[in-house]
């Protein structure tokens, strides 16, 4: 596929192949997705802001340049704003494939990264070299300080531009919590949110820091998606038991949404609002509980997107979607054409175990979870 | 003292290190709210820091373009969220104020930066959270500070007049967009206060008769009190 190479959120010409049920194909304009919302789905969005979350620096022991990626903190509670997962780089930065990269210094626990203004030292090699965790020092309003005005936005070779912050905000952003860019969002703006209420859809919010998609490691990217931290607000999880007592359909906007909604519903099937952390992967063997439909970006195979799109059509349906979209010229990428996909027949809301689904480490002791105990929206 | 409607909100307000601004921070401080403001001067952001340590200060511009999502980035992070934006940043224009025909343009651009640009820009940054507190049950509201020279044309206020025109008028049209959002937008024209802006506009200006910022803050407490009142239920996360 095309990479879309512009950071243009809502071309006019952007387009949106929709996959029904059945495993047809056919192609719209993305500005006619609202249509395809019926009268009493619910519609449910990641607005999560996109953090700054490229940090330039250099690391202290080698004096070596490195960029540094932050890609995940334990949970979205506003305290534990110190210590965050992150993915090391050697020099340069997104002009390079992230695949030739100079690879980064050799870091150990104890070693200090200087990230302008932020000083990070490193409390763990996680299960690669290069994917650690950082503490950084200094207080909250001093991190996030530093964020704001040392961070750049992550982003890849394929754009040919420097990100400003503002490329990577959907209009709904609230919190500044992902990552990466929860760019299915990208295709909402008001106007739209408004012809969804007046289409009696009901459109909903939850908070996903959304992490980074691909380091250019071939190991390293087959552990992604790491573990997510999300928020499912208390109107969020009722509306979902309203739709799902009255029958009517869980649209997702983007992977994010599937990824924290269906682990939300790992352990009994049911969305309860409150803070945790996704582990779930969603793949083939993933069987939906909760997200009927979901409009996502083009991507391709060997992604974990891609693989999250096995749980909705079978491998011969994403075949023929694939093939469609080079045949007619989609882009890819956050700024690309989208997909709206149905779950197939049959994939039905039917309560699984999903042990076998669950990824490692990093994993969050029993005494940081703020789920919600008990609340049934 | 404390404000049983105030206690807890997220309020962020610019331009909180003088005058109104800073009458407001101590008064919501006072209320419960938890408050972040913006300055572009750091030292005078870690005096206010310094005697209100319980306050979020941010350095910033709102003015500057590029400084807008550094801002928002850093209120959201200290209040995790958003019920109450007060746009209270001013620029007079030209100073000493200016009949508009010796207005540099440059002056004017930089009344319209500060008083229409960047609200705008600001607002629209952090738009999402307040849609994000109205879903959730709260009652968001952005009030923008304005005046009575929005309404009537006073001789050698053209700059500062026109921009604040524009930014009422822009507060009506976008109040009657966001409705359906549950977001509120409303100006608020304190009057005319003893404050350092109202010193460098008129330096001779009889002092006993203008309004202190302590009592315009006061209203403006009571306003966002009352829209409060407009919240069906606040349900947050603790």
């Amino acid at each position: 596929m095309i990479p879309a190479a512009a950071a243009v959120q809502r071309p006019p010409d952007a387009r949106l192949m929709v996959v029904d049920a059945s495993g047809h194909v056919v192609h719209k304009r993305r500005a006619d997705f609202a249509a395809l919302v019926h009268r009493g789905d619910v519609v449910i969005a990641n607005d999560a802001a996109t953090l700054p979350a490229s940090l330039f620096g250099i690391h202290v022991a080698t004096g070596s340049r490195i960029e540094l990626r932050l890609a995940g903190r334990r949970s979205l509670h506003p305290h534990h704003v110190h210590r965050f997962t992150a993915v090391v780089f050697g020099a340069g930065d997104f002009r390079t494939p992230t695949e030739s990269r100079p690879r980064p210094p050799a870091v150990s626990v104890g070693d200090l990264l200087q990230l302008g203004p932020l000083d990070a030292v490193v409390r763990a090699v996680l299960d690669h070299p290069r994917l650690i965790e950082v503490t950084f020092r200094g207080s909250a309003q001093e991190i996030w300080e530093g964020l704001a005005r040392h961070g750049r936005p992550i982003q890849y070779s394929y754009l040919t531009a420097p990100l400003a912050v503002w490329d990577t905000w959907t209009t709904i952003a609230s919190r500044p919590v992902a990552f990466e860019a929860p760019s299915a969002g990208f295709l909402l703006d008001w106007r739209l949110v408004d012809s969804l209420r007046a289409r009696e859809a009901t459109f909903v919010t939850l908070t996903h820091a959304a992490g980074i998609s691909s380091t250019g490691d071939a190991r390293l990217d087959a552990m992604f998606p790491l573990a997510e931290a999300y928020e499912i607000p208390l109107r969020t999880a009722s509306a979902i038991d309203a739709a799902r007592r009255r029958g009517a359909r869980i649209i997702a906007v983007g992977t994010t949404v599937v990824r924290a909604l269906e682990d939300a519903a790992v352990q009994d099937g049911h969305v309860r609002a409150g803070r945790a952390s996704a582990t779930l992967r969603v793949g083939a063997l993933t069987r939906l509980q909760i997200v009927d439909a979901l409009v996502t970006g083009q991507h391709e195979p060997g992604t974990s997107h891609y693989e999250l799109l096995r749980a909705f059509q079978d491998d011969s349906v994403l075949r023929r979607v694939t093939a469609e979209a080079e045949r007619h010229g989609y882009r890819a990428h956050e700024f690309g054409d989208s997909l709206f996909i149905v779950r197939r027949n049959g994939n039905a809301r039917t309560f699984t175990t999903t042990s076998d689904t669950r990824q490692g480490p990093p994993s969050e002791p029993a005494s940081d979870s703020d789920q919600i105990a008990g609340h049934s929206g | 003292m404390t404000h049983t409607s105030i206690r807890g909100l997220r309020i962020a307000v610019t331009g909180g290190t003088s005058g109104l601004g800073l009458a407001l921070v101590r008064r919501l401080l006072d209320a419960g709210a938890d408050v972040a403001f913006v300055a572009r001067g750091r030292a005078g952001v870690e005096r206010v820091c310094q005697e209100r340590p319980d306050a979020h200060g941010i350095v910033g511009d709102v003015s500057r373009k590029e400084e807008i999502h550094p801002i928002a980035i850093q209120v959201l992070g200290a209040l995790n969220g958003l019920d109450v934006l007060v746009n209270n940043a001013s620029s007079l224009g030209p100073v000493p104020l200016a009949p508009l025909a010796d207005t540099e343009c440059e002056d004017l651009e930089r009344a319209l930066a500060t008083n229409v640009l960047g609200p705008f820009r600001l607002t629209k940054a952090l738009l999402g959270s307040l849609a994000a507190t109205a879903r959730e049950g709260g009652a968001p509201l952005v009030i923008n500070i304005s005046s009575d020279a929005a309404v009537t044309p006073y001789a050698g206020w053209g700059a500062y007049g026109a921009s604040k025109a524009a930014l009422a008028h822009l507060t009506r049209i976008w109040d009657a967009e966001l409705a359906a959002e549950g977001i509120r937008m409303v100006s608020v024209d304190p009057g005319d206060m003893d404050t350092p802006l109202h010193a460098i506009a008129i330096p001779d200006a009889d002092r006993s008769t203008l309004k202190n910022p302590e009592q315009a803050a006061a209203e403006i407490v009571e306003l966002i009190a009352a829209n409060v009142a407009r919240a069906p239920k606040v349900e947050t996360l603790s």
